[in-house]
């Protein structure tokens, strides 16, 4: 890719910003973990094709809204969601909407890298599986391929993609976690603190694969590292004691904030 | 002094030292005890096993040792032409000195002086005091039994003075040597660490005691009967003939009970492994923490249950009713109402067995499949995958090698057991494969064979210890091929 290219590609990412086209609404959201209040009247919008970085200091709740997202908070006992979040504009807090759907709509990267304990091919596979995205084999391979490709992972495992995925090393299993995640082809991709049990080189190579995914995706991500807030994302929300401090964007966020709390916590003053 | 008494004084050494030794050490740290380079407390420890651990060893070694010395010391005052007579009746001898001696002592000085030296007046009066003796003691016995009460009486009193002096100087060598710098500490750690490592080599020691006598036994068994008529014998014919009769060989067959342990522990497997593996299953991800809570202990009661219950269960419940379904069935479908299932049969045993192990089959994959990370299942359900296509396809895949483990490790369990299938299995080797007859099981024949009055040296005994061996080498592989695999898949997390 030359370089002019690459600029046109941000120039029509930064118009479409401009546009501001939501993915996902989330209004009034409020969790609770039994009788446990962990989320406070949450009102944060994602934009298509753009990265969102939740910021905060840790308990904030910014990995609570963003399983709030695909429903994760289904699996943990005795947790509670109110409020509203649409994708595109169906609620998926809705009866009618099936959470095996939505979850391969909205797709998800977790803290550790955790591929299931298969070859390289079969962790990639199993999502497509499950859900029926592969007439044949020959689908199949060419899906495996295309989402190594986008993970860029392609060129490293392509002679070992019947190896086991859990030999990789600890960001090649992460990367291979987002082409698994890629595979479904969903709209949304979540990731959660995706680069906290990686070295600085393998955060690195996760980072430019977040930046080039965005073209076809709509991210958020949840990060501890302001630094990696600023270099991934567009977008930035600021969460404390499970309020929504400031959502704005991500330059302004790290330059001028709003709120004093923002202002403090980027400085390093609390958190 | 009776050895209990002396136990219970060397207790009190051990407390008073103690005491004393902690007061000590506070006393040179000037009551601050961060001087110290141990807590107080650890120095009380150190002078009370230096009392009480030298003395307890003198006492035990003395109470082996000093009977050994005795006994050869009044077996050489014997006369004689005692002397000239066989090593067993020498023993007769000694045996009724020592009833006498025992007796001598219960028998008070006036007795024994109104008895003078008449044996037979002195084998009445003990009797009268409930010591009845085999028969007339002779002059040089009595004789004999007063030297060994003397000799016991000496031994004891010497054996209690150098047990306490002992203590005694243990408690004042390490009294002295507390100070400020002593390590206190580091040696009663030192001797705890003994004691552990003697309380665990208690347990490998006495098993390799059983392997070593069950091989004795069963190489004097293999010295009788070759091996290769053991191992790959089809009949199994011990016959208890009369002694010195010709035909008193009898054929050891293990085949047919080697296979009636197999088909009765497959029969079990087949009803234990789905139905244990599915409850394990609910158990782990199905439900709800309050009824994981109740139906967890409850199974594992049924694990708790002694088998000879089960025994009784397939005896007088599961027996007859299969019997007499198996009858009614016939009837149904013939008009003949003979029953095809036997009381005691294959099947019976199998199934009540089956039932003992569901509680291991499902208390040990419940274990494996709760120890999955719960990263595996975030991520299938991440990607959209339904509860029982994560658990189909992620959870039971990784569970696998351990829950393989755990069910080897049942079936080395099914392979042992003895009192179900003594109840319901029935006693007949034979070679058959339908599960409605009555087989037998390696177990069932060492229980029979060694039941009954019988003597140690003959085929028929000792031939249950080389089932034993065979059985024992069986279940030993198994385990060991169960660990080797739940070790391996225990690296795949960790």
């Amino acid at each position: 890719m030359n370089m002019l290219s690459e600029a046109a590609v941000e120039k029509a990412l930064d118009k479409k910003m401009n546009e501001v086209a939501y993915k996902m609404i989330g209004k009034d959201v409020s969790v609770y973990y039994g009788e446990k209040r962990a989320l406070f009247d949450v009102n944060l919008n994602v934009r298509e094709n753009t990265v969102t970085a939740l910021i905060g200091p840790s308990g904030c709740g910014k990995s609570t809204f963003l399983r709030t997202l695909n429903r994760m908070n289904d699996t943990i006992e005795g947790c509670r969601v109110t409020g509203k979040i649409t994708l595109d504009t169906d609620d998926i807090y809705d009866k009618e909407i099936d959470v095996v759907e939505l979850r391969a709509r909205v797709g998800m990267v977790f803290q550790k890298p955790n591929p299931f304990p298969k070859s390289i091919y079969e962790n990639i596979a199993y999502g497509p599986r499950i859900h029926g995205l592969a007439r044949n084999k020959a689908d199949m391979d060419a899906i495996v391929e295309a989402s190594l490709q986008r993970a860029g992972l392609w060129a490293e495992v392509k002679d070992r993609l019947h190896e086991g995925g859990t030999g990789l090393s600890g960001g090649q299993q992460q990367r291979l976690c987002i082409a698994r995640a890629v595979a479904v082809s969903p709209e949304v991709i979540l990731m959660d603190e995706p680069c906290s049990a990686l070295d600085p080189i393998a955060t690195a190579k996760v980072e430019e694969l977040i930046h080039e995914l965005r073209a076809n995706y709509t991210i958020v991500i949840v990060t501890h590292s302001m630094q990696q807030a600023a270099r991934v994302s567009q977008r930035t929300a600021m969460f404390h004691l499970g309020q929504l401090v400031e959502e704005n964007d991500t330059d302004k966020m790290f330059t001028n904030p709003d709120d004093q709390r923002t202002q403090d916590y980027i400085m390093g003053r609390f958190g | 002094m009776s050895t209990p008494l002396i136990l219970l004084i060397l207790a009190i050494v051990a407390i008073v030292c103690y005491v004393v030794g902690t007061r000590h050490a506070l006393a040179i740290a000037g009551g601050v005890s961060s001087k110290l380079h141990s807590r107080p407390g650890y120095y009380g420890t150190f002078v009370a096993i230096c009392a009480v651990l030298p003395a307890a060893i003198v006492l035990a070694v003395w109470l082996v040792a000093s009977p050994f010395y005795i006994n050869s010391a009044v077996l050489g005052g014997f006369p004689e032409d005692v002397k000239a007579k066989s090593q067993a009746e020498q023993g007769l001898a000694f045996g009724m000195v020592s009833s006498l001696a025992r007796g001598m002592d219960v028998l008070t000085l006036e007795e024994i002086d109104s008895v003078g030296a008449d044996p037979v007046a002195l084998r009445n009066a003990l009797g009268a005091k409930g010591l009845p003796l085999a028969g007339d003691p002779e002059p040089y016995m009595v004789e004999s039994a007063g030297d060994l009460n003397a000799m016991n009486k000496i031994s004891n009193r010497v054996m209690t003075a150098v047990v306490l002096i002992v203590a005694l100087i243990g408690a004042g060598l390490s009294y002295t040597r507390i100070s400020h710098r002593f390590r206190a500490r580091n040696r009663v750690e030192r001797v705890i660490l003994g004691a552990l490592v003697v309380a665990s080599s208690i347990a490998i020691i006495t098993t390799i005691g059983i392997v070593m006598s069950m091989l004795t036994e069963a190489g004097h068994f293999f010295g009788r009967v070759p091996a290769w008529e053991f191992f790959f014998g089809t009949v199994w014919d011990p016959r208890f003939a009369a002694a010195g009769a010709a035909a008193s060989e009898g054929q050891f067959g293990l085949i047919p009970l080697l296979l009636g342990t197999l088909y009765i522990g497959f029969v079990a497997m087949l009803v234990a492994v789905p139905v244990g593996l599915f409850s394990a299953i609910y158990m782990a991800e199905y439900a709800s923490p309050k009824v994981r809570s109740v139906t967890k202990p409850l199974l594992e009661v049924l694990a708790g249950i002694p088998t000879i219950v089960y025994g009784f269960f397939a005896l007088t419940t599961v027996g007859p009713f299969l019997r007499d379904i198996s009858s009614k069935i016939n009837g149904i479908a013939t008009g003949d109402f003979a029953n095809f299932i036997q009381a005691q049969s294959v099947l019976t045993a199998g199934f009540v067995m089956g039932i003992m192990l569901i509680p291991y089959v499902s208390s040990l994959s419940d274990d494996i499949i709760t120890a999955v990370p719960r990263a595996l299942r975030d991520g299938s359900l991440g990607l959209g995958a339904t509860k029982s296509e994560t658990i189909k396809k992620v959870v039971m895949p990784a569970a696998l090698p351990g829950v393989v483990g755990a069910l080897l490790m049942t079936a080395s369990r099914a392979i042992g057991e003895t009192m179900i299938v003594v109840l319901a299995a029935g006693v007949a080797a034979r070679m058959q494969l339908n599960p409605f007859e009555p087989m037998t099981t390696v177990t069932v024949k060492i229980v029979s064979q060694l039941t009954g009055d019988l003597e140690f040296t003959s085929p028929q005994t000792l031939v249950a210890f080389a089932l034993g061996i065979t059985l024992f080498v069986i279940t030993l592989c198994l385990n060991i091929y169960a660990l080797f695999i739940v070790r391996k898949y225990r690296e795949q997390y960790e």
